[in-house]
């Protein structure tokens, strides 16, 4: 329709809709294959650059992808969305590499198993091209390096390979002796050897280094630098990096601990809302995350649906907010569920740290940080769900966490539902854009209509649950909707339209 | 293996292992590296051994901390000064490792070593490196380079000092975090090496730029290097410069920075001069000691006494003891507890008079607070007040205070106050000390807590080397010794500690009349527990004692205890036995 000067001559247009495309699939179920436990994803995310992802299980696994489109862009990214016409390159991922991240443990003092989940992975700054990130289950927090070795040879020792396996036990058990016996510092034992061995001035002929030959292969090795452990008595939910590259935070249902990356045996109490008496608990954290940009400044949500945004620089404890994000209840609506669906499973920031987006049961709001009277947009996720919500308390789904994500230009948020759909919403202003994708190599096929107006004030709840009505709770093959593929996680690439998404131990990745 | 002589052996193996797969192999060999250096010659370590490190650098973070630090060392093995530009490029790889502690130790090392570099070769080699070091891709390399400048500058000529002068002002700007704190970081160092109007003009630019970064983490380093550039600055440029923006940090927004004022200003005062101290770094001071972050008023606290002996006693007891007297009373017991880690050195400065009128109340409230810390910290301090007022306007207070913490419920506090019995006894003396003491150290040795009864033990000892032999047998030992009868072992075996710690310091002759029959008698004990240590004890009693004791007294002992039933019992038994043969054949 537009013309791309046109659009750049009235900017204040809405984007258009995007037209979303299957692009990947990895690890995707055969037909009858049953999922195993601990295959299902758990947590995604994107690095800063978008040229990783990452996704963790609960197994325990962290596995690593690669970008391997060019990563060089001729044209400006901007200039590229503009286009009329579907572009022929978009992000690919392949697989990069695996390790075991967390194993079972148990906790003999508490009596309590430990889980290997993953619950939240969180990339760091890179350095000299390794990559760095931090993975968490419930108690222990990790970092790891992971790193391209060349795989070297060595050849041309002094000692005959051979005959070194067999004075190997003589030659690696004398020197560690050598150490002992001269009472632990080693320069003293070398001194002690060097005082013993007379050099003569030009050195010893016939010995000679080895030599290392180093192939074209390269190994990736992922190794844990560091373990912070012991510093959370409930289950993690989250850890967030801060923009100063040297701390970050964890967050659990009580309480937020702010830690220096390289300091693994202490960290710093930032938050605590556990009451004197655990019989008045009435509020849990739910979710924490650094903004994008100012060391300085946090958000957290909670269970009963409210967003505190703090300032570290305030006080050493931050037991009071900076600032509050509430929506007041709607007066007469009060119902048994309400306080339930409140509950806030995720906050992020957008890029830009003015807004916060979250997701409660039903909606994703988006919040203005300098407007705290209520959220500039709420989208309705799956209203059609409401009358089934005593099911949904039976059967214990209205306790799944959903998570949400923001589009690295801010303009649109997306997050999950059941039977593997999730749902992307522009939030532009007058952006009436509300898609519905199934996590298939089909995501469009659920699209029976395409919805034109949108689905954000009050009044057009009715017209939503009508349109649940016309299709109710059925999807595209005639199933009934299925509260067992839920779409809990999932990422958006932070420079392009590209989101990668968990249908149990599957991981979708699509692009418009 | 046949090239090999059988005395290269060693050398030969620790130069294979370089390259072993076990790392704790390799570095065992990087430890040695200068041994193999030395094997090697100075020309093949420089052509062979130095290049061999360069290439072979991915190893694991440990091995390349240990080389870091080796190579720091290594000029004389490399054929001395003239040669040390090969060592730096395996160190300047080093400074590019992503982990913290190995970068800082290359950086260490090359600082050692560029400092005993000639002239020209700074010039030639060292220059270079830092540039492009400060060039670098990675933020790891800029972050090391920011640690060298001060070596590199002062051997550069004129055009040369101009490029790393601004070269350093653009990794105060840098984009990242970590780049800009090392600047920081490091920015005193590079001004003390700076002419003074470049000192002026660029220096302080460049601190301005980072006092203003958005980053927090970057100004609290700033705040640290106030002290360092003040100290390098003409008084009166400091006070026009450096003492705003210190007045300014004070007022800082972030609790964290004027936490870290809280820690330096006492250095910048002699820095600015008594004047500005007074009109300026006093009101300062006095806000961070009423800041409303509990946080800021403990380090304010714990400087208190640093900070009042740089003004006079005048000032001192003006301003700041009315805070301290307020910091007394503070809703935070850390904020009282660390008062009272200091607050016994004001004494002295102040004087006899002013202590008596103005600390002494202080002491005696801080000596009654609800915390026990508190009150450990004023006590652990008494000596230093003891020398100005005496201690008898205190003993009052203190006994009370001493007896509370010696029955507190926490164990750990009555481990503490164990620890200070002994500077407690010399400081109130043997009449005070007998009065009212004395019982409480026997009531330490019945206690319920294992490492309490194990302190009390040794508290005793302490106390016998502080008031001698005499008053011990006097006080002590019959009161210990008696304890020996105490129905439960675990308090019996608590005295036969006592008796091998005391042994040593009360000498042969009362050991052989007091101590040592106890202990022969209690080899008769039921418990075998109690037995064994018997054995352990009369092996530690040997050597104390004469040989014909030995062979009177402890052997028959030993002997016997050697046929107990219990196995533990013969075990330690004749161990003991074997020192002492071990001890005749030594002596014979």
């Amino acid at each position: 329709m537009n013309g791309g000067d046109e659009v750049a001559a009235a900017p204040a247009g809405p984007p258009q809709s995007l037209d979303w495309k299957f692009s990947q699939v990895f690890g995707e179920r055969t037909a009858g294959e049953e999922v195993q436990e601990v295959d299902i994803i758990s947590a995604i995310e994107f690095d800063k650059t978008g040229d990783h992802l990452a996704t963790g299980d609960r197994g325990g696994r962290v596995v690593l992808f690669e970008r391997t489109d060019t990563k060089d862009h001729g044209v400006p990214r901007r200039d590229l969305e503009r286009m009329e016409y579907p572009i022929g390159r978009h992000p690919e991922f392949r697989y990069k590499t695996e390790f075991q991240s967390h194993e079972p443990e148990f906790d003999y003092l508490k009596s309590l198993e430990i889980e290997e989940k993953i619950n939240k992975i969180r990339w760091c700054q890179t350095a000299n091209g390794a990559l760095f990130l931090l993975s968490t289950n419930d108690k222990t927090i990790k970092f790891w390096k992971v790193q391209e070795k060349k795989v070297k040879k060595i050849s041309d020792m002094n000692l005959d390979p051979s005959k070194a396996v067999g004075n190997g036990s003589i030659a690696s058990s004398s020197t560690p002796k050598l150490c002992l016996a001269n009472g632990g510092s080693p320069d003293r034992s070398y001194n002690y050897l060097g005082n013993d061995f007379s050099f003569p001035p030009g050195g010893l002929p016939s010995l000679r280094l080895p030599v290392v030959v180093t192939s074209q292969e390269t190994n990736l090795v992922a190794r844990c630098r560091r373990v912070y452990a012991h510093a959370h008595d409930y289950h993690i939910n989250s850890v967030s990096n801060n923009s100063d590259g040297e701390t970050f935070i964890s967050a659990d249902d009580l309480r937020i601990n702010l830690w220096n990356l390289e300091i693994s045996n202490q960290s710093f109490n930032i938050v605590d809302v556990k009451p004197a008496n655990m019989e008045d608990l009435t509020e849990v954290i739910t979710s924490a995350e650094f903004h994008p940009t100012h060391c300085n400044t946090l958000a957290y949500s909670s269970s009963k649906g409210s967003i505190r945004v703090i300032d570290l620089r305030q006080s050493a404890l931050c037991d009071s907010h900076a600032k509050l994000f509430e929506e007041p209840e709607a007066p007469g609506s009060r119902s048994f569920f309400t306080e339930i669906i409140a509950s806030i499973s995720d906050i992020k920031f957008a890029r830009d740290g003015r807004y916060i987006l979250s997701r409660d049961y039903m909606t994703l709001k988006l919040w203005d940080i300098n407007m705290d009277s209520g959220p500039v947009a709420t989208f309705q996720v799956h209203e059609y769900l409401r009358p089934k919500l005593c099911d949904l308390y039976e059967n214990d789904s209205i306790f799944d966490k959903f998570e949400c994500c923001l589009s690295g230009d801010g303009l649109r948020v997306a997050t999950g539902s059941y039977s593997n759909l999730f749902r992307v919403f522009g939030c532009a202003p007058g952006s009436t854009e509300a898609t519905t994708l199934e996590a298939s190599k089909n995501p469009m096929r659920r699209q029976v209509q395409t919805p034109s107006r949108p689905s954000r004030s009050l009044s057009s709840i009715t017209r939503v649950v009508r349109r649940g009505a016309e299709n109710p709770g059925v999807d595209a093959n005639g199933n009934a909707f299925d509260f067992t593929t839920k779409l809990l996680h999932l990422a958006w690439h932070p420079t392009e339209n590209s989101i990668a998404c968990a249908a149990a131990n599957s991981l979708y990745m699509y692009y418009a | 293996m046949a090239m090999i002589d059988e005395p290269l052996y060693p050398i030969a193996v620790l130069i294979d292992e370089l390259k072993n797969e076990d790392i704790q192999l390799r570095l065992n060999s990087i430890r040695k590296l200068s041994t193999i250096a030395r094997a090697l010659g100075e020309e093949r370590t420089r052509k062979e051994l130095i290049p061999f490190l360069s290439e072979n650098n991915d190893d694991d973070d440990e091995v390349l901390l240990a080389m870091a630090e080796e190579l720091g060392v290594f000029i004389p093995y490399v054929g001395g000064v003239e040669h040390a530009n090969v060592l730096l490029p395996p160190l300047e790889t080093l400074c590019i490792v992503e982990e913290t502690c190995v970068r800082d130790k290359a950086v260490e090392s090359l600082c050692r070593i560029g400092a005993q570099m000639r002239e020209q070769d700074l010039v030639e080699f060292f220059i270079p490196l830092l540039k492009r070091l400060a060039a670098g891709e990675w933020f790891t390399a800029r972050v090391s380079s920011c640690g060298l400048f001060h070596i590199a500058y002062p051997s550069a000529p004129e055009a040369l000092k101009t490029e790393l002068r601004t070269l350093y002002g653009q990794l105060c700007q840098d984009d990242m975090p970590m780049v800009r704190r090392s600047a920081a970081t490091n920015l005193g160092k590079f001004a003390a090496t700076v002419e003074a109007p470049h000192l002026k003009v660029d220096i302080m630019s460049m601190f301005d730029d980072l006092t203003q970064d958005d980053q927090d983490s970057v100004r609290l380093l700033a705040v640290e290097g106030c002290a360092a550039l003040g100290k390098l600055l003409e008084p009166q440029d400091c006070v026009a410069h450096i003492l705003p923006v210190i007045v300014n940090f004070s007022q800082d927004k972030s609790w964290r920075v004027r936490y870290m004022v809280a820690n330096q200003l006492y250095e910048l005062c002699e820095a600015v001069g008594p004047e500005p101290t007074r009109s300026d770094l006093v009101p300062a001071y006095v806000r961070l000691l009423r800041d409303n972050e509990a946080e800021v008023r403990i380090a304010a606290a714990g400087k208190v006494t640093k900070f009042c002996r740089i003004l006079n006693s005048e000032l001192a007891i003006q301003n700041i003891l009315p805070c301290v007297k307020e910091l007394s009373t503070d809703s935070s017991q850390h904020v009282r507890s660390a008062l009272a880690s200091v607050i016994m050195g004001m004494a002295p400065i102040l004087g006899k008079d002013a202590t008596i009128e103005q600390l002494l109340p202080i002491f005696l409230s801080l000596l009654k607070d609800e915390f026990p810390d508190v009150r450990l910290n004023i006590i652990s301090k008494l000596d230093q007040v003891n020398q100005v007022i005496g201690i008898d306007l205190l003993s009052q207070s203190l006994l009370p205070a001493i007896v509370e913490l010696a029955e507190d419920r926490h164990w750990r506090v009555r481990l503490a106050i164990i620890e200070y019995i002994p500077l407690l006894a010399s400081q109130l003396g043997v009449g005070f000390f007998d009065d009212k003491l004395g019982a409480l150290c026997m009531q330490w040795l019945k206690d319920k807590v294992y490492s309490i009864r194990d302190a009390a033990a040794n508290n005793v000892k302490r106390l016998t080397e502080e008031f001698g032999p005499d008053w011990a047998m006097q006080h002590i030992v019959p009161q210990v010794l008696d304890m020996i009868n105490n129905p439960h072992y675990l308090y019996r075996m608590t005295i036969l500690h006592a008796v091998s710690l005391l042994a040593p310091v009360m000498g042969k002759d009362i050991t052989c009349s007091k101590l040592l029959p106890v202990v022969i008698n209690a080899s008769k004990d039921s418990v075998p527990n109690i037995k064994f240590n018997v054995a352990k004890v009369l092996q530690s009693l040997i050597p104390i004692v004469d040989q014909s004791v030995v062979e009177k007294t402890i052997r028959p002992c030993l002997v016997e205890l050697s046929e107990d039933p219990d196995v533990d019992v013969r075990y330690f038994a004749t161990q003991a036995l074997q020192s002492s043969d071990q001890q005749m054949m030594m002596s014979s």
